[in-house]
């Protein structure tokens, strides 16, 4: 049929009978690899986690490796978490001075400043202090290694690189999380007190002596020791992440970003399953 | 010394005939993915004896290297090390063999947070724990004054070149005195003279350690001048088996056009 010499659309481009399926099918398809990659991802984890385990604790043992790791992760996360453990409780002494004053319940502020830090901001703030700093730098460098094939190198001398490089630093994270845990703790309990001094002066030992009066060791262990799961949590990733990279630069890259991604991401997750156990197990 | 080679011997895993081949490999497949890397491959190389494997970027050269030290399973195949089939041993037996083997990776593969020395010292620190400190610095030493590289100790791989690398990673693999040597084409991305010194060295080394070597190239003039027999890859095959001259007179239309651009 003419239509006066123009080209109609659906001369050009016809309508595709397929484009509705075809659009149900491929979103079928992304749903499937999704769900594939993520059992695929869940499971090559449990196998890791398997392998390390099992060259962990076998010897010979690493111990000048997990000595330098314990520097690495501890000495050096030291400055970063403190910093943040006193910025925390300096805020929540600020922020609870004004609710509690509202409330008529300011002499509650030192338990209330203690509490939080100790429970819940302390080892929150570790754990994700830790997963940015340590975590990245463990997915980047085992990431860089296994790109220029310095873990190959490893195995074929006849060294098992699970337990030189992952076992060494995951058995680091588990054991300095709870410690630098107990350094931000510190730090956020003492900023609390030079939050409310600057306000209404008061000494050091009485806003502790408030602060801690009616606690039990039960209630301040869990939580600190909590966060040698998060250890474990951000160590299994950051060394999954990185000796599993493949592609140059740009893998060691995206190692370090899902290194910090998933290990922050699982360290909140694991905190909240973590914090109903607690509850349940030390009521 | 009793090496692995006359304990295998002894329980009849070769011959005792001193061609035995130290390392075997049998009828070896392996794909990644839909890619077939290797179809069927069958090689052996034994004591003192030096085979070059030629072939194009991509041939399967490396990944031939990667399985026979276990770095890589094979879809099926044997590769044997003094008649035991790597693929079926258990990870800490494969360490035992792995101890009697050399790699000098493509790229060197220094540890890059290890200075020269540190990178020689590694397999020593971890194999050789009896060794003492002056012992091992000695040790050190003489395996860098093979390679040329005895006044680099201190120096980090980024400050040296890729031929000083490589003289590195070639000391780092002689540190455990192995038996077999495995190089990664050691000559790839030298000039033409770091590449014969390379060779040389190669050559030296082979004189003096009588090792089963086994180098992967594309470079033909390395090939002859190291290898006592040279095997020829082509889309995971062996094309051509046999010293320099069985190559020239070969009819063989691959093995012709590439001795012509070589």
């Amino acid at each position: 049929m003419s239509n006066g010499g123009f080209t109609t659309v659906e001369n050009v481009n016809p309508p595709l009978p397929g484009r509705g399926t075809m659009a149900v099918s491929s979103a079928v398809n992304f749903s499937a690899e999704l769900v594939g990659g993520f059992f695929e991802w869940f499971g090559s984890l449990g196998i890791f986690f398997w392998q390390v385990l099992r060259a962990a604790v076998t010897p010979p043992f690493e111990w000048c490796e997990l000595i330098r790791q314990l520097d690495e992760v501890g000495s050096k996360s030291f400055p970063l978490v403190a910093l943040a453990g006193a910025a925390v409780g300096a805020i929540l002494s600020m922020e609870a001075s004004s609710s509690l004053t509202r409330f008529g319940a300011r002499s509650m502020l030192p338990a209330a400043t203690v509490y939080s830090v100790i429970l819940e901001m302390g080892p929150i703030i570790t754990g994700l202090i830790v997963s940015g700093r340590v975590g990245a730098g463990i997915g980047a460098e085992l990431a860089s290694m296994k790109v220029t094939e310095q873990i190959d190198a490893i195995e074929a001398s006849a060294i098992n690189p699970y337990r030189l490089l992952a076992a060494t630093r995951i058995l680091a994270c588990i054991l300095m999380l709870p410690l630098l845990t107990l350094a931000a703790d510190a730090c956020g309990v003492l900023m609390g007190w030079v939050a409310q001094t600057l306000v209404e002066p008061v000494s050091l030992h009485r806003f502790i002596d408030s602060g801690f009066r009616g606690a039990t060791f039960n209630a301040f262990l869990p939580p600190t020791f909590k966060t040698a799961v998060f250890g474990l949590i951000i160590g299994l990733i950051s060394c999954f992440q990185g000796m599993r990279t493949r592609g140059g630069a740009e893998g060691v890259g995206r190692a370090a970003t899902n290194s910090v991604v998933l290990s922050s991401l699982f360290v909140i997750l694991a905190d909240v399953v973590l914090v109903k156990f607690i509850l349940v197990v030390f009521p | 010394m009793t090496t692995d080679y006359d304990i295998a011997i002894k329980q009849g895993g070769v011959e005792e005939d001193g061609s035995a081949p130290v390392v075997a490999v049998d009828h070896l497949y392996k794909s990644f993915g839909s890619q077939k890397v290797l179809s069927g491959i069958s090689l052996t190389v034994s004591r003192g004896e030096t085979l070059a494997v030629l072939g194009r970027s991509g041939s399967g050269k490396s990944v031939l290297l990667r399985l026979i030290i276990g770095l890589e399973k094979p879809d099926s195949g044997w590769v044997r090390i003094y008649g035991q089939d790597i693929a079926g041993l258990a990870q800490d037996q494969i360490g035992q063999i792995r101890k009697k083997m050399g790699f000098l990776f493509q790229h060197a593969a220094l540890y890059d947070s290890l200075t020269v020395a540190g990178n020689v010292a590694f397999p020593l620190d971890h194999h050789k724990r009896g060794m003492s400190r002056s012992e091992q610095s000695d040790r050190i030493k003489q395996l860098l004054a093979e390679v040329g590289m005895e006044g680099d100790l201190e120096k980090m791989p980024s400050d040296i070149s890729g031929g000083m690398q490589k003289r590195v990673g070639l000391a780092r693999a002689l540190a455990l005195e192995p038996e077999i040597l495995l190089l990664d084409e050691p000559t790839a991305g030298l000039d033409p003279i770091s590449a014969g010194e390379i060779n040389d060295l190669i050559l030296k080394l082979q004189r003096e350690h009588q090792m089963a070597s086994i180098v992967v190239t594309h470079d033909l003039h390395s090939a002859q001048a190291i290898a006592d027999r040279l095997a020829l890859l082509n889309e995971g095959n062996v094309v051509i088996e046999g010293k320099f001259e069985d190559l020239q007179q070969s009819d063989i239309g691959f093995v012709k056009e590439f001795l012509k651009q070589s």
